[in-house]
């Protein structure tokens, strides 16, 4: 199965649309979370939202994930080792608040099994090409170094505190 | 205190979590079947809010305060977005020790709420190396 999600917070009816067209053509059913737009998909399984643990059940379940430029889709992706497709909100389409998505995919270009689609075009060559999940990251040095300063500075807090 | 919006900044800040592991902690979110997702069980609900609806920001402001007053938390950690604001603001004015990170997805400037919480919070990290600065900490990144 091919999962669509555009997240919890916004519609994003162009990417809905243009999968929705692309569906009759794939090799898997499209399983599709598309917020609360007014595009009604035709060609796939649809549903407006989908509550965290059962989505995590999609993502695990799915072949592929099709996805708007968040960060909380990316991070569910990597944990279950999933390709993705990221097509970035625009702002200038009123799709988001600001270009935030566009400096995320500019950021993550280029990581294994991250790939970015910004239109019909890209998306429906990308989705025709072999995919490659991202690699395992069980070591993750930037992430311990977050962790640890956050630690260091709840620990100077207690000290703090245990002193007073 | 761990609080921020549901999606992204979730899971954002459940990739920290081991940072607070240590401590007794209360975590606060827009959506309670994350917390669920999640098995945290000393959860508090904020409503949600952006700031393209103004009312329901005044309510989450009152709700955020209300909350921040209830736990009394010695330290409060977010990674956004405006709820995580509005409760930052909140702890910083009862006296706590206040933190704001930036989110990973912000990596071209500081969110707008990131840029007002620096006003509030005690430390300030943003998750790219480029955007530091002297006030603007740079620790390396949840991804």
């Amino acid at each position: 199965m091919i999962l669509l999600t555009v997240g919890t917070q916004l519609p994003f009816d162009r990417l809905v649309s243009i999968v929705d067209a692309l569906a009759p053509e794939l090799p898997e059913p499209v399983l599709a979370q598309v917020g609360h737009g007014t595009f009604r998909p035709k060609n796939m399984e649809w549903r407006p939202y989908v509550d965290p643990v059962e989505f995590e059940q999609f993502i695990e379940e799915c072949s592929l994930l099709i996805s708007h430029a968040g960060i909380g889709t990316l991070v569910m992706a990597q944990k279950h080792r999933k390709p993705m497709i990221l097509f970035p909100r625009r702002a200038v389409l009123k799709e988001h608040r600001n270009d935030h998505q566009l400096a995320t995919v500019r950021a993550l270009n280029g990581r294994r099994g991250v790939r970015i689609a910004y239109d019909e075009e890209d998306l429906t060559r990308l989705i025709a090409l072999p995919h490659s999940a991202p690699q395992p990251h069980d070591v993750l040095p930037d992430r311990d170094r977050l962790c640890g300063a956050l630690s260091e500075l709840i620990h100077s807090e207690q000290r703090r505190f245990s002193r007073a | 205190m761990a609080v921020s919006s549901g999606g992204g900044h979730w899971e954002e800040l459940m990739l920290l979590r081991p940072a607070f592991a240590a401590i007794n902690q209360v975590f606060a979110t827009t959506n309670a079947e994350l917390a669920k997702r999640d098995h945290i069980d000393a959860f508090e609900f904020l409503p949600d809010a952006n700031r393209d609806e103004p009312w329901r920001a005044v309510r989450c402001f009152a709700a955020a305060f209300r909350l921040v007053w209830k736990v009394r938390p010695n330290m409060l950690i977010t990674t956004g977005a405006l709820p995580g604001l509005f409760c930052l603001i909140a702890a910083r004015l009862l006296g706590a020790r206040t933190v704001w990170i930036d989110s990973i997805a912000n990596s071209d400037q500081p969110s707008l709420s990131g840029r007002i919480a620096r006003l509030f919070a005690h430390e300030w990290f943003t998750q790219w190396e480029h955007l530091a600065t002297r006030r603007r900490r740079y620790e390396g990144a949840v991804l």
